[in-house]
């Protein structure tokens, strides 16, 4: 019987958006607009692989079962995920890309900061580091968002596409389901709901400042906590698992 | 040197330190592990089993391992036969652990030390990088990511080189 299965969910969750986002981001490298951005966005993913590592490490640990972090992130399948929605979403165009990282960002920069002081000492102990990363990749996001949102008509458009597309896909970040609210009795977790009001707040000044406006609230999309994915994982899945598949076990 | 979060509890823990000191960053090879203060902790055991506590930089540095082998490396060549490298992540390492020394070093090899304290950060904070060649405050950021997670790329606006900038974290 494993010890803690919910805190077990909640990091395999953690871990599975920081895995897919870094996936997504990797697959800018060599095809990104320019040298430095292609640099940039390998660089956030590799951060994002760092938090990957520490969380598919730590809830194996809490499973008990004897997978560490290569049999969770490659021995799994696509309904096994419990990535968000918003970070499987593909790459498509530079503006959805960075829209993708700006929003996710905005939620993970307070979310890391309020983690700090959970009674779970690995997670403020990543949540200590991850803050300082996810700070960087929020101002990188950002910036970019204002430079084409209030750049041409043609890049507006774009980076507008990219925000009405996406926004569907940011009501998942806020939803509590037993999981975390059994967590945040313990003070394990942190309430999504509790910094709500610092994301709106970046989104707003941000979108703002990019001559954005802010989609009207509607229905939001859900499922990727339950491993209910939209067509684009597998494919994701496909290149990212594909030499573990081939050779199990394989080592650098 | 470095803030001292060891102890060193005898003259063995003192050697093995020595050994293990000058490693050097993979990537900045003019920084040492203790330079960088990734080197948090060293102690000889009773059996002679050498335990050495490294913090990343960044969460994924992929340092992290050729550091864990150099240190290795530098130990066996010191005569010590069991070595475990651990990696933790409290504390969260800092841009304010590296000293005077390790700034001095990283300007004369033409990166540009981190500027300030770590301290909390607005969105859209100016922060004002000198050139490491010309000393010019008139820089500009071309990236906000540079050669490594760890760097930014800045241009100098005198003097026209191009730096990386260390960032402050």
């Amino acid at each position: 019987m494993m010890k803690d299965p919910a805190l077990f969910t909640y990091c395999m969750r953690l871990a599975d958006d920081s895995a897919i986002l870094s996936q997504r981001l990797g697959e800018w490298c060599g095809h990104a607009s320019h040298l430095e951005e292609d640099i940039a966005l390998t660089n956030v993913a590799l951060d994002l692989i760092g938090h990957a590592r520490e969380l598919y490490t730590y809830a194996g640990q809490i499973e008990g079962k004897g997978r560490d972090e290569d049999a969770l992130c490659f021995h799994r399948v696509e309904r096994e995920f419990t990535n968000l929605l918003l970070v499987e979403q593909p790459n498509d165009d530079f503006a959805y890309a960075i829209m993708r990282q700006f929003l996710f960002s905005a939620f993970m920069h307070p979310f890391w900061e309020a983690m700090m002081n959970s009674k779970d000492e690995l997670l403020a102990g990543l949540a200590a580091k991850a803050e300082k990363e996810a700070a960087y990749h929020l101002r990188h996001s950002a910036e970019w968002v204002i430079r084409l949102g209030d750049g041409t008509e043609e890049s507006h458009n774009r980076t507008n596409d990219a925000l009405e597309f996406l926004w569907m896909y940011t009501g998942e970040m806020f939803e509590c389901d037993d999981v975390v609210s059994s967590l945040v009795a313990k003070e394990v977790a942190i309430d999504p709901m509790s910094i709500k009001h610092l994301w709106d707040e970046t989104v707003n000044s941000v979108l703002a400042r990019a001559n954005l406006e802010r989609p009207a609230e509607s229905w939001m999309q859900t499922g990727g906590r339950k491993g209910e994915h939209s067509e684009h994982l597998g494919h994701i899945l496909s290149p990212m698992q594909y030499l573990q598949r081939s050779f199990p076990q394989a080592q650098w | 040197m470095a803030v001292a979060a060891k102890i060193l509890r005898t003259e063995l823990d003192q050697k093995a330190w020595d050994a293990v000191r000058n490693v050097p960053d993979p990537e900045v090879p003019v920084l040492t592990i203790e330079d960088l203060g990734v080197l948090r902790d060293v102690h000889v055991s009773e059996d002679g089993v050498v335990a050495v506590t490294i913090t990343p930089t960044y969460t994924g540095c992929p340092a992290m391992s050729m550091f864990a082998f150099d240190i290795e490396a530098a130990l066996l060549n010191a005569g010590f036969e069991k070595v475990e490298v651990k990696t933790v992540l409290t504390p969260a390492w800092t841009t304010d652990w590296l000293s005077e020394k390790a700034r001095e070093k990283l300007r004369a090899y033409g990166i540009a030390p981190p500027n300030g304290r770590a301290s909390r950060r607005a969105l859209f904070g100016e922060e004002q990088v000198r050139c490491p060649k010309c000393n010019s405050a008139n820089t500009s950021r071309i990236s906000e990511f540079g050669s490594t997670a760890c760097k930014a790329l800045y241009r100098c606006n005198d003097c026209s080189e191009p730096f990386d900038y260390f960032k402050c974290i």
